[in-house]
């Protein structure tokens, strides 16, 4: 047959691939970041601090609520209390694993929402542009005008304290930046031959945009989106400091520092502890983002 | 440059009246009625009638925006409803400490992230560059409030150097540049300089490594030149981009220093503005946070004129 000469070239083209050219760029990118040493223990001690929080319950915890005004503010190791306890004499150990499960919340959630919708707000206004892209960016600007910290406080500080307000405050400051990021890079993109070739062929504007746009933009705006992270945990923990958050005897890192102020003079280590966690979480979150920002740039 | 500048200026205009709007929703988007605060518990529905009217809270939305902007313009932010007081001359005594600690921790964050940044950037991949590299990532992922405490549990419980809280001994009603007031600004200006200084760090040292391995920096050394030489060609080429950072960041110690003015009973605009939403002082809370956003958007403006002066290539952008 004739057309055997021709497979027999294209086999021994395939002979003639180096084995690793056989390997997608994700794939590239997680080999990259698990031999990468300082991810891989930031992602163990994060995946430490979530599962402790997960199974907060089932860990034989002494029961995070229960106080005791002869136990009051015990110091690290004392007996039975391996963290002390805090001013109303509750188990420290217990209160910041349980304490885990509102932080990582009230710190990730904003993150997680203002990535859905400032991910499809700045496709949007990056591929269909003109008009609709001056009045989303224009908006995002009169965000900008705020610095991070103000805006939070002042938007929840004017809905008054609680968890879904400290939410809500904290993915309208996140919004703005990742629209911003999706924008750019998706005018990056919407001028490349391939988007041009799906507008031929006849593909409609939302189909482009989550077919052919949507996977070439969203790894730079996650990558973006986790560096938010840390800044999130600040600032989520920050806001219940100042009492906008979660209200007592709610086990919360935030709350706990700031129910601990008062302790600084008595038992200062075990005041300090609560902090200890939100700083854990938040620097593990950027080195990981870190890792996760060189894995994916390849090219250099 | 006048062309630059007069292009900059027009621009900011949309953008004040939109952060004047915002300001302003604020707080209309409060749940219940404005008056919440001043009204009391029992008060009669014609008082409240009353009241609305006087605070002119019966118009239209729209209204209200034109004549609160039109007297903001005059410099009439209202009175707080806690003292009375007229809300500008709070909110400007108050900033006037947050200015004198965002300086303070300027100096010193700008300083050590403008050194660490450019030895780290000299010396990539050696033991020094990771020192500071780790250095500028504890900086920007530290809870600052956090650090604040740590501070004062070390240096005001423990060692007792430092005061914890406050501006300057007890009687002391203004801040004055002596050590009895300075010391009062030692442990927040250190708190407040760490984030500036990781990021700052961070900028330098990305920077000053992108421009030692471009091709002129190699030209300049083939033709002889010396590393003193090289150098200040590596600070020019720097500046610009360092100090648009810096200028965002001064801008942030302004209007984010409530957390640490609230740690070290610092009487300035962040304390003000922790007061204003405890006591729902609405007029207090909505004029503070105008105030500084507008300080934030005039830095920045005041920062890309000056990135203009010294960049030309961004004039012809």
């Amino acid at each position: 047959m004739s057309e055997l000469p021709l497979s027999a070239t294209a086999d021994a083209a395939l002979q003639a691939a180096p084995a690793t050219r056989a390997r997608g760029y994700w794939t590239t990118v997680g080999r990259r970041i698990m031999r990468d040493k300082v991810s891989m223990a930031c992602a163990l001690v994060l995946l430490l601090i979530f599962l402790s929080a997960i199974l907060a319950p089932w860990l034989g915890l002494e029961d995070p609520y229960k106080g005791s005004m002869i136990r009051r503010l015990r110091h690290i190791g004392t007996t039975g209390y391996p963290l002390g306890t805090d001013e109303l004499g509750r188990d420290m150990l217990a209160r910041l694993i349980y304490g885990g499960r509102l932080s990582l919340v009230i710190g990730i959630l904003p993150v997680i929402l203002a990535f859905c919708i400032g991910t499809s707000l700045g496709i949007i206004a990056g591929y269909v542009g003109g008009k609709l892209n001056t009045a989303i960016m224009r908006t995002v600007d009169v965000f900008y005008a705020f610095p991070s910290v103000l805006l939070a406080i002042a938007i929840s500080g004017a809905l008054g304290a609680g968890i879904l307000n400290s939410i809500v405050a904290l993915t309208i400051v996140f919004v703005p930046q990742i629209t911003r990021v999706a924008e750019s890079v998706t005018t990056g993109v919407r001028n490349m031959d391939f988007v041009e070739a799906a507008r031929a062929s006849g593909a409609g504007a939302f189909t482009i945009m989550r077919v052919h746009i949507l996977g070439n933009v969203l790894g730079a705006i996650f990558v973006y989106a986790t560096s938010l992270i840390s800044v999130s945990m600040i600032l989520a923990a920050g806001l219940s400091f100042l009492g906008l958050g979660t209200k007592p005897p709610e086990p919360e890192w935030g709350l706990m520092l700031n129910t601990l102020r008062t302790a600084i003079y008595v038992n200062p280590w075990v005041a300090a502890l609560p902090g200890a966690m939100i700083f854990a979480v938040s620097i593990c979150f950027n080195l990981l983002s870190d890792g996760l920002r060189s894995a994916m740039d390849i090219r250099n | 440059m006048l062309a630059y500048t007069a292009r900059r200026i027009v621009y900011v205009v949309p953008i004040v009246i939109s952060v004047a709007l915002v300001c302003f929703l604020l707080v209309h988007v409060t749940p219940g009625d404005p008056l919440v605060a001043v009204l009391p518990a029992d008060a009669s529905q014609e008082l409240a009638a009353q009241l609305r009217a006087a605070y002119g809270f019966d118009r239209p939305l729209p209204v209200q925006f034109g004549l609160w902007l039109l007297r903001a313009l005059h410099g009439d932010l209202g009175n707080s409803i806690a003292t009375g007081r007229p809300v500008l001359a709070e909110v400007m005594r108050a900033v006037g400490n947050t200015v004198t600690l965002a300086i303070a921790a300027a100096l010193i964050g700008f300083t050590m992230g403008i050194l660490l940044g450019l030895i780290a950037g000299y010396f990539r991949e050696t033991w020094i560059d990771k020192v500071a590299t780790s250095f500028a990532i504890a900086g920007v992922s530290v809870p600052h409030y956090w650090l604040g405490m740590l501070l004062v549990i070390i240096f005001s419980v423990q060692l007792n150097w430092l005061p914890a809280v406050g501006a300057g001994p007890s009687g002391s009603n203004s801040w004055a540049w002596d050590w009895a007031h300075l010391q009062y600004l030692v442990l927040p200006a250190i708190t407040t300089s760490v984030i500036p200084m990781g990021i700052v760090t961070r900028t330098v040292r990305a920077l000053t490594g992108d421009i030692l391995s471009q091709d002129f920096v190699e030209a300049l050394r083939a033709k002889g030149l010396h590393e003193r030489g090289v150098f200040r060609h590596v600070i020019k080429n720097a500046a610009p981009t360092a100090l648009a950072v810096m200028g965002l960041q001064l801008g942030y110690m302004l209007g984010g220093s409530i957390l640490i003015e609230t740690v070290f009973s610092w009487p300035g605009s962040g304390f003000l503005l922790n007061s204003a939403i405890f006591q729902r002082d609405l007029p207090l809370l909505q004029g503070t946070i105008l105030i500084l956003a507008l300080f934030f958007v005039f830095l920045n403006l005041l920062v890309d004129i000056a990135q203009a002066a010294i960049d030309p290539r961004i004039k012809r952008g």
